[in-house]
């Protein structure tokens, strides 16, 4: 559904805001490593503006602070609507390896409505574009989650006398008997 | 002089080419020692909970829903890649996947969950996996073992028959 938003909404070039809430500035330079000729973000009509007045899209790294919150709410309510906000790395998506420090409230999504994720610490460049060409529609999503299940019987451990040798492993004969 | 530098400037250009990747379009590979996505793998796992003692993000739960099924879960938001749960695991149930595609619009598409049954320890009466790290670890004279002929066991899963062979003996230098 959002993407269908997007398509309509953003068939024109996305302005990007980037807005550092206290991350390393190990994702800011993955960001603009994705503007650099050698990615080249702009061949998707993707522009770094410098005020979020002028943006659609806000690219947050790092988790929300106890400081910056309501700074970032500010900068993300003078963004005109429509309006999508990317988390940026493991900080803005889920609070990262400090998450439970003194004055880190945890992901961004705490603060403001996050639209897309883009796990990694930081993330590969190519993963940003990744994310940035899911939100297009240029790409399939391929995450899911995943349950694995290993259930066995219960197992007569200490009735020797229920094992029989087939020659390779050993059989229960009867499992109920724990 | 103006004009020169431009020409000198645009000749440049040229001389580069074009640079620009056609990332998305297509794929675009890793280098070989990149850290993707860590994999859990629950054929493997022993359920010993050392990768999320171990994970600097806290980012693996384990929870025993009942004494006999253990959950590990792998949350995926805050990971860092950083391999320490790799680096860990005792059976080598985790592997760091060369996986960078994982954007999505629901955080919960990252997670990965693990159901293990665990046996109950009769002493004790805490859940451990079967086979156990003892099993593992194939201690001398360990439950099956033919104490009176001098014959061990040395694999979980294995089992003696009536007479002995010299496979035994062989195994019993270890
Ligand atoms: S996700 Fe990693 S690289 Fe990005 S701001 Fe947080 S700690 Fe720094
Ligand atoms: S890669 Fe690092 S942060 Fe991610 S689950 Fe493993 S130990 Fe935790
Ligand atoms: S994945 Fe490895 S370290 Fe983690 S609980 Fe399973 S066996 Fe232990």
């Amino acid at each position: 559904m959002i993407k269908q938003l997007c398509r309509k909404m953003f068939r024109k070039s996305l302005w990007v805001y980037h807005a550092n809430s206290g991350g390393c500035n190990g994702c800011d330079i993955e960001v603009l490593n994705v503007l650099t000729p050698y990615y080249d973000a702009e061949r998707f009509g993707i522009k770094l503006v410098g005020s979020p007045r002028h943006a659609d899209v806000m690219l947050c790294q790092g988790p929300a602070m106890r400081p910056t919150a309501a700074a970032l709410r500010r900068a993300y309510e003078a963004m005109p609507e429509p309006k999508l906000v990317f988390a940026i790395g493991s900080c803005a998506c889920g609070g990262g390896i400090w998450h439970d420090s003194y004055n880190v409230l945890g992901p961004v999504e705490k603060v403001i409505p996050v639209n897309y994720y883009i796990p990694g610490c930081p993330p590969r460049p190519e993963a940003i574009l990744y994310g940035v060409a899911l939100a297009l529609g240029l790409v399939e999503k391929k995450m899911c989650p995943v349950t694995l299940q290993r259930r066995r019987l219960p197992i007569p451990r200490y009735h020797p006398e229920s094992l029989v040798g087939t020659g390779i492993e050993i059989v229960y004969k009867d499992a109920e008997k724990v | 002089m103006s004009l020169l530098s431009k020409i000198r400037e645009t000749v440049l250009c040229l001389k580069a080419g074009r640079v620009t990747l056609p990332y998305p379009a297509e794929p675009r590979p890793v280098p070989p020692r990149f850290r993707g996505r860590p994999i859990f793998d629950a054929a493997k796992c022993i359920g010993c909970a050392g990768c999320a003692n171990n994970c600097p993000a806290r980012e693996i739960l384990v929870h025993d829903v009942c004494q006999e099924l253990r959950i590990i879960q792998y949350l995926g938001r805050r990971c860092t890649f950083c391999g320490r749960c790799a680096d860990v695991c005792p059976e080598k149930a985790v592997t760091m996947s060369h996986d960078f595609e994982t954007a999505t619009n629901a955080i919960a598409d990252l997670s990965q969950r693990l159901e293990l049954f665990m046996s109950t320890c009769q002493r004790c009466g805490r859940c451990f996996p079967e086979p156990s790290p003892l099993e593992r670890l194939k201690l001398k004279g360990y439950r099956f073992d033919d104490v009176a002929s001098e014959r061990w066991i040395f694999h979980s899963k294995g089992y003696l028959d009536a007479e002995s062979t010299v496979a035994d003996i062989r195994i019993d230098l270890d």
